[in-house]
């Protein structure tokens, strides 16, 4: 599949970048208000506010162990997303990708399973997830749509990327101790087609999740009155985080249009050499050695390019969606603190029956700290694979940018090699003469 | 036989603010000199009898203010030439010297192609800067365009004074000598008179019959270079100009980073320090496309040298030109001696119209007509013998001044892109640094 500029470079891209690019070119160096935008779409699974989901924490107990898992070493569910094929029905065209599981956990009748899933189906997924698990993170999906409407959904480009994407979402789940073991999940693995969709049907109905959401918008309309600090602390955390991690998404973005743009003339230049060579004859020589070498540092910047956009890019954009998911997680457990805070106030105040209230009231406190263990948990664990992910980004690039300087290093020292030794053959005739 | 190879940085005087050069290899004896014909440092050697004797440098730029011609206030620039004699190198002598206008020394360029149209004289530095890859060294005023025009002058007068014709001019050596008068003196020479008008010179381009094939292949070739090192100083300007941006914007990464570690505990000081280097991979482009111009600038006196290599042709086809003119008319006129003789007139004429309407002419009137011719084809035979040794002196000059340009040129711009490969290595090997340096930063994330 070819990749042209257009593809990746367009204004159309997923991130805003600023449009007057052209004004920050000079003054970058004193440009302390390197713009941050806020992303505009928020993703539809962060409104979810599914708190009421009776979730006792002794049915905690038959689910995975709560503790820190050693990543790799007692991975036992391996999952691969992959060979994107498109579908065209009468209504609609869209994209299915083969998801190939392999597991040797007892929950699952085989240790292979392989299906075909649409995006719709992640999106399904999540949702459960995060109903299920409010105060978890959940790794973020790739965006539904992309956001300042790019035409071609299923460009070549698109489609790989998000692919890439997916696979890292299900395999993030599938290293997740809580996560998981969820029966949607492994649902989510095995099913085919027509069992997902009858499996999908279940579960409470939409009017049931109306009502849920409904309640919680008033909930976290009202606020929550006694956060602990460490939560606000994390909230603060996770504000700063978001704005860096955009930042750096952006100036990342920003430098591989730059690079582009340099690669682009870079391909013009060598020509010119060559064309040169034409009209000269001691010279011809030494100027097609020139080209040549511009032309290989070109084929390096171009990989130097790939690179960045293949390993760099994809991991800040995962990260400024996860700043996303966090945000949402916080509000959530908000909420569920919220509401327990509203039942409180209310025992003191109404008039209503005390002891039902009070029954109630233990539930919503056993969740808020359930919900608060699992946000705290979490957290750590979240944190750690951030610096794990942002470190091995940074690090890969780091090399692959010592690596291609090193190769254009080789090219331009072979050529003046080339040339040093044709005046020493000189000096050589002058002295036998 | 050793000799004292001077390097190209020393005639090209690209390599800083107060470089002077010095051409002076003393050790020769004339018959190693004769044995050196074709080495083409001889041909210098021969050339620097001026440079024998004196170290010449544009050492310094200045702002004046004056009125000018239609007396109005303007701001220009001077540079200082300072002269001084090769055996005082060594004490502090002070040089000798003198400020000058560009306006100056165009004049004197122009006075040198009159006066020597056989040479192809070297081009002075841009008037106006044109072929730019950063915005704001468009401007006259800019001090690094200042101070490339510094350099590009004082390369100018090196090649006039290393130049084995032009060395020996008296008006150069005045224009390095004597501040005040030089104008006078270099308009009394009334070269301007001499100037070719553009319009002769177009119209013999035209109309020329048998130029020496060799200049017309010069010609084309001087055409060639100019559109293709147009071309590629273009290029090198666009892509100037975006490796400028990819450099500048990892600036961003340093202040991201360093704001990013103040709430990062493990991965705060890695962070910081990684953020240093990327400021100083933001910051290290500077100095890449600062020495990058003065490849550009070599480049440029090459595309500018191809006028000069234009003007030898067209001076040639002039010549020429001049020569077919009075050779044609030499022919004429015998034909008109032998019709006159022989009484046919073989080709129509007016005179043959007349003759046949108003009668032959008299024996004393034909005999007198024929006085006339014979001055007249003697004078012709004269003016053809002049102009062909006219000619052929110029052709015979003028190439050996063009084998001189062609060597120097294929030497210089060796030079020149070995250069330009050195810079790329430099380039290279800062990028890795920086790089490892960021990886090491990384690593302790």
């Amino acid at each position: 599949m070819s990749r042209t500029i257009d593809d990746v470079v367009s204004p159309t891209q997923t991130n805003t970048i600023p449009a007057d690019i052209s004004g920050q070119m000079l003054d970058l160096d004193e440009d302390d208000d390197f713009e941050v935008f806020s992303k505009d779409s928020t993703l539809a699974d962060g409104s979810m506010f599914n708190a009421s989901m009776q979730t006792s924490p002794g049915s905690m107990v038959n689910q995975c162990k709560f503790e820190e898992d050693e990543d790799g070493d007692s991975k036992d569910i391996f999952i691969t997303v992959d060979n994107p094929e498109s579908h065209v029905t009468a209504i609609e065209t869209f994209i299915t990708y083969r998801v190939l599981t392999k597991t040797t956990r007892s929950e699952f009748d085989n240790s292979e399973y392989e299906v075909r899933r649409r995006y719709q189906d992640f999106h399904w997924l999540k949702g459960k997830l995060e109903e299920a698990h409010s105060t978890l993170i959940v790794h973020p999906l790739p965006e539904k749509f992309v956001v300042k409407g790019m035409v071609e959904r299923f460009n070549g480009d698109f489609i790989e990327t998000r692919r890439k994407a997916l696979h890292k979402f299900l395999n993030r789940i599938a290293d997740h101790p809580i996560l998981s073991c969820s029966e949607d999940f492994k649902v989510f693995l095995s099913a085919q087609a027509w069992e997902l969709t009858t499996y999908k049907k279940q579960g409470p109905g939409f009017l049931s999740r109306m009502g849920e959401t409904v309640r919680a918008v008033a909930n976290s309309v009202r606020g929550v009155k006694n956060r602990p600090e460490e939560f606000t602390a994390i909230q603060e955390y996770v504000e700063d985080f978001s704005n860096k991690i955009s930042s750096l998404d952006k100036v990342t973005q920003r430098i591989v249009k730059e690079q582009k743009e340099y690669l682009e003339e870079l391909k013009e230049y060598g020509p010119t050499y060559t064309l040169w060579s034409g009209s000269e004859e001691e010279l011809a020589e030494q100027l097609k050695g020139v080209a040549g070498c511009i032309e290989r540092c070109c084929q390096e910047t171009e990989e130097q390019v790939g690179h960045l956009s293949d390993t760099l890019v994809p991991v800040l954009h995962e990260y400024v969606l996860c700043a996303e998911t966090l945000k949402a997680v916080l509000r959530r457990r908000d909420n569920i603190q919220a509401e327990f805070e509203a039942k409180n106030e209310a025992l003191a105040t109404k008039k209503v029956d005390r002891d039902a209230l009070k029954v109630e009231i233990d539930k919503l406190e056993d969740r808020v700290e359930w919900a608060n263990n699992a946000l705290k948990g979490d957290w750590v664990r979240w944190q750690r694979s951030m610096r794990g992910d942002l470190k091995s980004a940074f690090l890969s690039t780091a090399e692959k940018n010592v690596d291609y300087y090193e190769k254009c290093l080789a090219v331009w020292e072979t050529f003046l090699l080339s040339q040093r030794t044709e005046p020493s053959e000189e000096t050589d005739r002058d002295n036998t003469s | 036989m050793r000799q004292q190879h001077t390097t190209q940085e020393d005639m090209m005087a690209d390599s800083g603010p107060k470089e002077v050069a010095v051409i002076g290899n003393t050790d020769l004896t004339s018959a190693e000199l004769d044995n050196n014909i074709k080495n083409t440092m001889v041909e210098i050697e021969k050339g620097t009898s001026l440079l024998r004797k004196m170290e010449i440098s544009v050492a310094e730029a200045e702002k004046r203010t004056g009125k000018n011609t239609v007396n109005m206030q303007e701001i220009y620039t001077v540079y200082l030439i300072e002269t001084r004699p090769v055996d005082a190198l060594t004490e502090g002598i002070t040089p000798d010297s003198l400020w000058r206008r560009y306006s100056e020394f165009e004049l004197l360029r122009n006075y040198l192609l009159v006066t020597y149209p056989f040479v192809v004289v070297a081009p002075l530095p841009e008037k106006r800067a044109e072929i730019v890859w950063h915005k704001l060294s468009a401007d006259n005023m800019d001090p690094d365009f200042v101070e490339r025009r510094r350099v590009g002058l004082e390369n100018f007068l090196l090649r006039v004074a290393s130049h084995p014709v032009l060395c020996n001019d008296n008006i150069f050596y005045i224009f390095l000598t004597e501040e005040k008068d030089w104008k006078e003196m270099v308009y009394e020479t009334g070269f301007q008179a001499k100037a070719d008008s553009r319009l002769k010179a177009v119209n013999a381009a035209f109309r020329v019959k048998n130029p020496d094939g060799r200049f017309t292949e010069l010609k084309h070739y001087s055409d060639e270079l100019q559109t293709v090192l147009s071309q590629l100083l273009r290029v090198r300007a666009r892509v100037a100009d975006r490796l400028y941006g990819v450099y500048k914007v990892h600036g961003n990464y340093g202040r991201v980073f360093s704001e990013w570690s103040a709430i990062e505990k493990e991965m705060g000081d890695g962070l910081q320090s990684a953020g240093h280097h990327m400021d100083a991979y933001a910051a290290s482009v500077d100095d890449i496309l600062e020495e990058e111009e003065h490849y550009a600038d070599q480049l440029k006196e090459y595309l500018f040298y191809t006028d000069a290599l234009r003007a030898v042709c067209r001076k040639h086809e002039l010549t020429q030109f001049e020569l077919e003119m009075v050779a044609l008319d030499l022919a004429c006129k015998k034909q008109q001696k032998e019709e006159l003789v022989t009484g046919t007139v073989r080709t129509f004429s007016l005179k043959g119209m007349t003759s046949k309407l108003f009668g032959q002419e008299t024996a004393e009137q034909r005999e007198a007509k024929l006085q006339v011719l014979e001055q007249q084809l003697e004078e012709g035979e004269e003016a053809v013998k002049e102009k062909n040794t006219e000619s052929d002196e110029f052709v015979k000059t003028a190439w050996v001044d063009i084998e001189r340009f062609k060597d120097q040129k294929d030497r210089d711009l060796k030079e020149a892109l070995i250069s330009y490969a050195v810079m790329q290595i430099s380039m290279c090997k800062k990028g890795i640094q920086v790089w490892t340096n960021a990886k090491e930063c990384f690593n302790k994330m």
